[in-house]
């Protein structure tokens, strides 16, 4: 069994701020039915860009639903600019932490929030940029050196945690070694 | 709070018969069984009793049984003393469904020592596909190993059916029975196979103690080498309690037999009814009529398997799930990969396994428990709205 902080428990068990949002004028969605967790961010933003109230809808693990609530809790109030800087690292740490294999769940949230906040100011998020490494789990070069950079990530099993890609068919991991080398031949 | 346990296929309770006759070997009966003196040798006596009991359980003659320490242990044994046996052919057979014991044994055969694989596909019901199989058995293969039944879905493999051919076509046949022990009929004489495992704690025997079944006449190298043990077949001071208590539990899985059959395939069946019927979006992963009479895998659309695992845990309700987020990989679990189960209802797939110390009560417990926790993940879930899939 997996060893949850009572935070995580506890968020899992009585998720915040579940469910649609009467009024939202931000969405961001991330993850898919077969990568086998996927998140619905809805914010309602004002004129001056501060989130006036903040819902999700989770598909997923216990992490996932409780990164998922955490986020909401954490970025309501805040305004725009302020929530554009919530890494995944400030999910994990609101919830005392999230086992390594779940960081993903964090990452999703980031990522979900991310797109909100395009899709509130009305930039498209076009086709990621960079190249296709984990077909899977559709993650790009780009991606990884992200979070590698920001997490200090030192193995393909770290980036798998963090980023989910590698875990599927495996096909990539030498792929995911070479980019790692690129990073810290870059130092 | 009350535990309701449906995890049968991951571990048993030990039976209650079973401690009281392993007692006594834990205490003052501690002798070796191979010494020369009385006082090793009444325990040497009551492991060949051991031994009795498991080969009738199966059918087979003491001499054809092999303890070992796990049903892993067995499974590594069999294959291994195959290839010792036929070291020129090159060439393995198994299927894509198979437990870890079997599958990463075989990847690792494949990676390191350079055997062609063939890992035979099964249909969406989990059912293997036998045409593929018996194409492709050739003069290179070493050994064909198929499980009886799937540890996780249930379904059965036609092992008598197969053994007819692997013996037509001079193909050494071993069996991973450790899920159909107990649960189904086992005659290894006419089953026609070479070689079967089974393993202690599937059948309310200890942890950590399984049998290799050897036909006679198979020249088997031993995978421990070491002492006389097993006679030349497994090095190792035998585990004398765990062998007395497993030789217990083969004769109790005997006795109780006909219950699975009856009395626990109702309750399974109740438990498959009252879900499919109380909870919209629900579906059984596997073949319903070639399945193991005790095992649901029931998966729910656009919910995830962990969630639900842990909202049954809060109740008491053990069970297990073929989601990703529970074993640490990020696939669902190969078996309803390779069965194409849909993701929508892979990931939130939940097996119950039940024994015969299951109760009606407890099945209703299942279901009225079940009912909201899906409700409430769905409540939540993007990919459900208003009763149906989104
Ligand atoms: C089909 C099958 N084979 C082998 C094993 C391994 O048995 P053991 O746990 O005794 O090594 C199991 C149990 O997990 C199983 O279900």
């Amino acid at each position: 069994m997996w060893d949850y902080t009572d935070q995580v428990k506890d968020h899992f068990l009585k998720p915040r701020n579940v469910g649609e949002l009467k009024g939202a004028n931000a969405i961001g969605e991330t993850g898919s039915l077969n990568c086998g967790d996927a998140l619905r961010l809805y914010l309602k933003v004002n004129k001056n860009e501060r989130i006036m109230d903040a819902s999700f809808m989770t598909f997923g693990c216990a992490s996932a639903v409780a990164s998922s609530s955490a986020l909401t809790e954490i970025i309501k109030g805040m305004t725009l600019d302020e929530a554009a800087k919530i890494t995944n690292d400030d999910i994990s740490d609101y919830l005392g932490g999230l086992p390594k294999e779940k960081m993903h769940c964090s990452v999703m949230g980031q990522s979900a929030l991310k797109k909100a906040i395009a899709n509130f100011r009305g930039v498209q998020i076009l086709s990621k940029p960079g190249q296709i490494v984990c077909e899977c789990f559709d993650v790009t070069d780009l991606e990884i050196i992200d979070a590698v950079k920001a997490n200090g990530l030192e193995t393909t099993e770290d980036v798998t945690n963090y980023l989910k890609a590698g875990g599927g068919c495996g096909q990539c991991l030498d792929r995911i070694e070479e980019v790692l080398e690129s990073v810290k031949a870059k130092g | 709070m009350k535990i309701v346990y449906t995890d049968n296929n991951a571990t048993t309770k030990v039976a209650d018969e079973v401690i009281e006759e392993m007692l006594p070997y834990f205490g003052e009966l501690y002798g070796n069984p191979s010494s020369m003196h009385t006082f090793g040798d009444q325990v040497g006596k009551k492991v060949k009793e051991a031994r009795q009991r498991v080969a009738d359980f199966i059918n087979a003659d003491p001499d054809e049984i092999v303890f070992t320490s796990c049903g892993t242990e067995s499974d590594n044994a069999a294959i291994n003393a195959a290839l010792i046996a036929f070291p020129e052919k090159k060439h393995i057979i198994t299927s894509n469904v198979e437990h870890p014991a079997i599958n990463n044994l075989y990847q690792h055969l494949k990676k390191t020592k350079g055997y062609e694989v063939t890992f035979v596909p099964v249909d969406k019901k989990g059912l293997l596909d036998l045409d593929l199989l018996y194409k492709s058995m050739s003069d290179n293969t070493a050994i064909v190993s198929l499980m009886w039944a799937n540890n996780e879905t249930g379904v059965l493999f036609p092992i008598e059916e197969i053994a007819k051919k692997t013996r037509e076509k001079g193909i050494l046949f071993h069996t991973d029975a450790v899920q159909a022990a107990g649960k189904i009929p086992i005659d290894v004489k006419k089953a026609g196979v070479d070689m079967l495992s089974l393993s202690g704690h599937k059948i309310h025997a200890p942890k950590g103690i399984g049998v290799l079944y050897v036909k006679k006449g198979f020249k088997f190298s031993p995978l421990l080498i070491g002492g006389h043990q097993e006679k030349g077949r497994r090095g190792g001071t035998e585990n004398t309690v765990s062998i007395i208590g497993l030789g217990k539990a083969c004769e109790l899985a005997k006795e109780n037999l006909p219950i699975m059959n009856t009395e626990v395939r109702g309750l399974r069946d109740y438990l498959q009814t009252g879900l499919l019927e109380k909870i919209p979006g629900s579906s059984v992963n596997g073949d319903l009529e070639q399945r193991l009479p005790n095992t649901l895998y029931i998966g729910f659309d656009a919910v995830e398997g962990e969630s639900i695992l842990l909202l049954l845990d809060r109740e008491g309700i053990c069970a297990s799930s073929g989601s990703a987020c529970t074993s640490g990989s990020l696939d669902p679990s190969h078996v309803l990969m390779a069965m194409k189960v849909p993701f929508k209802s892979a990931h939130g797939s939940i097996r119950f396994s039940l024994s015969h110390y299951n109760t009606k009560e407890e099945m209703d417990i299942i279901i009225t428990t079940l009912v909201p926790v899906i409700q409430k993940l769905r409540d939540m879930s993007p990919f459900w709205k208003d009763g149906k899939m989104v």
